[in-house]
């Protein structure tokens, strides 16, 4: 039991020498008016190793390469939007976190609204049907009187 | 009846769309760059003094395959490559990735540009003679810089390019013998009529 505890504590310590052993992130350029514009940029940009993450949070080797590139880019006086183009005409729509809207992104944007509607549609139908289902009749003599003794039977019968 | 036609049609469909989407490769991402002419460079031959780049192509069909002895996958697809490249169909040119710098192991802090060179000649080449050499010749992409123009970010990749440069399809990730022979030699094959 002691020993499984000291196995245990052995295998923590482990990872935590490997989360010390990761990379931090590359130092920032000199110029701040770079690195807050490839903040920006890279914000904007998927990294493609580790797809849910952008440029910008990433430590993949990749997405340093990528900042490298940018800071180039931005040096040799580029837009924003021409190093958007720069790296959309090398990875695709895929590398941008917003996907311009066009046929094959539609599915993309309009989906949720799609489902949206649908299922507002399916509950006010749904509601709409119960509704008429539950409308009022009047009760014959003979219900009426069922009724009441149904009433009086649970009233007799209150818990101890 | 209806009642449970309903939820019984929802959950085949939900069924389908979570099917296909689980079938889904999400690393096979479509390049834009197919259909369009490859990106020129100018990049050090491994093993000799001289440099190469895609022009030196020209007319002909060719595989650019993207390597590295640090990629593991690599190692899947490289007796596949090794046996094409024994059948003479079509050269394959070897693009070396980020040899020294893309294994993390070593700190490019204290290595200077000339140690790096030789460090990736002497790392592909002992690589390539363990394991075979299918490539007519390598070059060496030390930082990946012609890597981002090709839209490289996963090894291996395979490129196959036509006679006039245009590049016709892009192949992520280790060739398997299916995809040699359903995808690419056919291909091959019509680009060369």
């Amino acid at each position: 039991m002691i020993r499984s505890g000291r196995l245990l504590a052995l295998i923590w310590l482990g990872f935590g020498a490997l989360f010390a052993q990761a990379k931090d992130a590359a130092p920032l350029a000199e110029d701040p008016l770079t690195e807050k514009r490839l903040l920006a940029i890279t914000a904007e940009l998927r990294c493609l190793v580790c797809q849910n993450q952008t440029i910008a949070d990433s430590n993949a080797d990749l997405a340093n390469d990528f900042r490298r590139e940018i800071r180039k880019l931005i040096a040799e006086g580029k837009s924003d939007q021409e190093i958007l183009d720069f790296m959309v005409a090398r990875y695709g729509d895929f590398v941008r976190y917003r996907p311009p809207v066009k046929g094959t992104t539609i599915l993309l944007w309009a989906g949720p609204g799609v489902l949206l509607v649908i299922g507002l549609a399916v509950l006010i139908r749904y509601l709409r049907r119960r509704n008429d289902a539950i409308a009022d009749t009047e009760l014959t003599a003979e219900e009426l009187q069922q009724a009441n003794a149904l009433l009086a039977e649970t009233t007799d019968k209150k818990p101890q | 009846m209806n009642k449970f036609l309903w939820p019984l049609v929802g959950f085949i469909a939900l069924v389908v769309l979570l099917a296909v989407g689980l079938n889904l490769n999400p690393r096979d991402v479509p390049s834009p760059l197919v259909g369009k002419p490859a990106a020129n460079f100018s990049l050090p031959v491994l093993g000799v003094d001289r440099k190469f780049g895609p022009e030196d192509m020209k007319g002909k069909v060719w595989l650019l395959n993207v390597w590295a002895s640090w990629c593991i996958s690599c190692r899947q697809e490289h007796p596949i490559l090794v046996e094409l490249g024994r059948k003479n169909i079509v050269p394959v040119i070897g693009l070396n990735y980020k040899e020294v710098r893309g294994d993390g192991e070593t700190d490019m802090a204290k290595t200077d540009t000339a140690s790096e060179d030789k460090l990736a000649r002497q790392r592909a080449t002992k690589w390539l003679t363990q394991h075979g050499d299918p490539y007519v010749l390598s070059v060496l992409d030390l930082d990946g810089r012609v890597g981002i123009d090709y839209g490289v970010y996963g090894v291996p990749e395979t490129y196959i390019i036509d006679k006039a440069g245009i590049i016709r399809m892009k192949h992520t990730g280790p060739v398997t013998p299916d995809d040699l022979r359903k995808k690419i030699l056919p291909l091959v094959a019509e680009l060369n009529k």
